[in-house]
């Protein structure tokens, strides 16, 4: 079965044609680099999105942003912002500190992209 | 003329940089590099890092640091550099006025009025949204209509949602982003509607903005009605033909409480425009040569407001050149040669730089930023030097929303007539 699907590595966007059998990638073709197989190889088997998103700080008027730090199956991207949801953190809070471990089971952590005292 | 008592409290510059978002700070970290001591940038805001303190997605960097970084994360590289080459920085000050000699008013909420006179000044104030004022759209003027990056600043700064039922128009994207960003925070977002038959925005945040979470994007469609009285109940979206006129039958009612505008963005030019900087209409910011000068000698322009970007990373190599060019200028080397324009052909607009400086000495490479016009696929850009063609290039695909670019090679520059130099797209 062929498939066409953009990449979303990088602002070019390549128009890609994969071909999958059997649940396994066959051909690649419409890329203009090698991320774009690799993107494709997962993309039709199991797609992965990095979630970015903000959390309330404690006694803080500005929450802080925050990112996984590798990207999450896209299935898991609801039940992790209901996590986050949930989340106490407190001050002080800095860039790159993990704000929760493991979320939702994913093994990837969710760490601040910024600092708040 | 500044009577006696004010000329006594000038502080000179050399160089000075107003606005310290991307563009400002990399000027400025460029700018200290080559050499200059005295070196002053002016933030309106409180803080460093402009409009990347609000974007917390990802897919910053890519180019320049060669992994994808986060708004706020790609600002603090900056910051840092900043900081640790001892650059001053002056945040919470506004910059009032900026004349042709380079004299600069600013007014901050410490200090009181500034007085300044810059060897060079580096215009980095960037770019704001068009508003709904801008778009003539029809219908009441009730609460809960946005700009997207207004939205954006609400939800990512200040924790707070502007709405629950969105509906978006256009789909540039801070729309897009803002799409997602309002979804994985709860609200529903029903649709983003594009006046034109493609997306201004980037293919991958159509996918991973829109497709992803099943937005229908309603392309060559308009909001033709605005509902409510004090909060928005609604809008009215309509499909458009070929000349962007709503066809009768086609109508489509959305319940919402949230219109957030992705219209555009109009590089903030109020002090260039002072100063007395040739203006292009087609970016909207100042017309410069390949230093990044404007017609103004010692007035250099970079980042948004010069023309707006797609990608960050072009903006920092861009503001580079700037803070290197300014500090060439304030130190006296900068070029001399003979000016030659450069010009939007067919296919191509808003090429920058607009002039192109054939120097006396060594030629250096330039390059050359424009949108095309139009959606082409396989097509040729060439570059010609009157009726003598100097650079083809394939493109596999341009398009508006796509910032395309080409470099022009040191013998390039170094062979060029004098005639007028054009950048065309041929099918």
């Amino acid at each position: 079965m062929e498939q066409q699907i953009t990449c979303i590595n990088c602002p070019v966007g390549c128009r890609l044609q994969v071909v999958v059998e059997d649940g396994e990638v066959k051909s690649v073709t419409g890329n203009s680099c090698n991320r774009g197989i690799t993107y494709a190889k997962q993309e039709c088997v199991a797609p992965q999105r990095m979630v970015t998103a903000v959390v309330p700080v404690s006694g803080r008027k500005c929450p802080v942003s925050v990112k996984t730090r590798t990207p999450i199956p896209k299935e898991k991207i609801s039940a992790c912002m209901r996590q986050l949801a949930g989340l106490d953190v407190r001050p002080p809070v800095h860039m790159g500190e993990v704000v929760c471990p493991d979320v939702c089971g994913t093994g990837v952590d969710i760490i601040a992209t910024k600092t708040v005292e | 003329m500044l009577s006696q008592e004010l000329r006594s409290q000038v502080q000179y510059v050399d160089v000075l940089v107003i606005g310290a978002g991307p563009a400002g700070m990399a000027a400025a970290i460029a700018a200290r590099e080559a050499g200059v001591e005295n070196l002053l940038v002016l933030e309106r805001e409180n803080d460093m890092g402009g409009i990347l303190r609000q974007c917390i997605h990802n897919g910053f960097g890519l180019h320049r640091f060669k992994e994808e970084l986060t708004g706020p994360e790609y600002a603090q590289r900056d910051i840092d550099r900043v900081k640790e080459l001892g650059i001053e920085v002056r945040c919470g000050t506004t910059v009032l006025s900026v004349d042709g000699e380079r004299f600069v008013t600013a007014v901050s909420r410490e200090k009181g009025v500034q007085l300044f006179e810059a060897g060079a000044i580096v215009l980095a104030m960037g770019c704001r949204e068009r508003p709904r004022g801008a778009l003539a759209t029809p219908g009441t003027r009730c609460a809960g209509v946005f700009s997207a990056g207004t939205a954006q600043k609400f939800v990512n700064l200040e924790g707070y949602m502007p709405g629950k039922r969105v509906v978006i128009l256009g789909s540039g994207d801070i729309g897009l982003i803002m799409a997602r960003r309002m979804t994985l925070q709860g609200a529903k977002v029903l649709a983003c509607v594009e006046l034109m038959p493609y997306s201004s925005g980037l293919n991958r945040n159509i996918v991973q903005c829109l497709q992803d979470y099943d937005i229908p994007l309603m392309l060559s469609h308009t909001v033709i009605d605005i509902q409510g009285r004090e909060r928005l109940s609604g809008v009215t979206v309509a499909q458009v033909d070929q000349n962007r006129q709503p066809i009768p039958g086609t109508e489509k009612h959305f319940d919402c409480d949230t219109l957030l505008l992705s219209v555009g963005l109009i590089p903030e030019n109020e002090l260039s425009q002072q100063a007395g900087v040739e203006m292009s209409p087609l970016t909207q910011g100042a017309v410069v040569d390949d230093s990044l000068q404007t017609s103004r000698e010692g007035i250099f322009a970079c980042g948004n407001v010069l023309h707006v970007h797609d990608l960050v990373d072009f903006v920092s190599a861009e503001s580079f050149k700037a803070g290197k060019a300014a500090a060439d200028y304030v130190q006296g080397k900068a070029r001399k040669g003979a000016y030659i324009a450069l010009k939007d052909g067919e296919g191509v607009r808003g090429v920058v730089p607009q002039r192109l400086l054939k120097p006396e000495g060594e030629a250096q490479g330039v390059q050359v930023m424009f949108r095309p016009a139009g959606v082409y696929e396989n097509a040729t850009l060439c570059v010609m030097d009157g009726d003598r063609e100097i650079l083809r290039q394939r493109k596999r695909i341009l398009t508006p929303g796509e910032m395309a670019e080409l470099t022009l090679k040191p013998e390039h520059i170094a062979s060029l007539s004098g005639a007028d130099v054009t950048v065309c797209v041929k099918q």
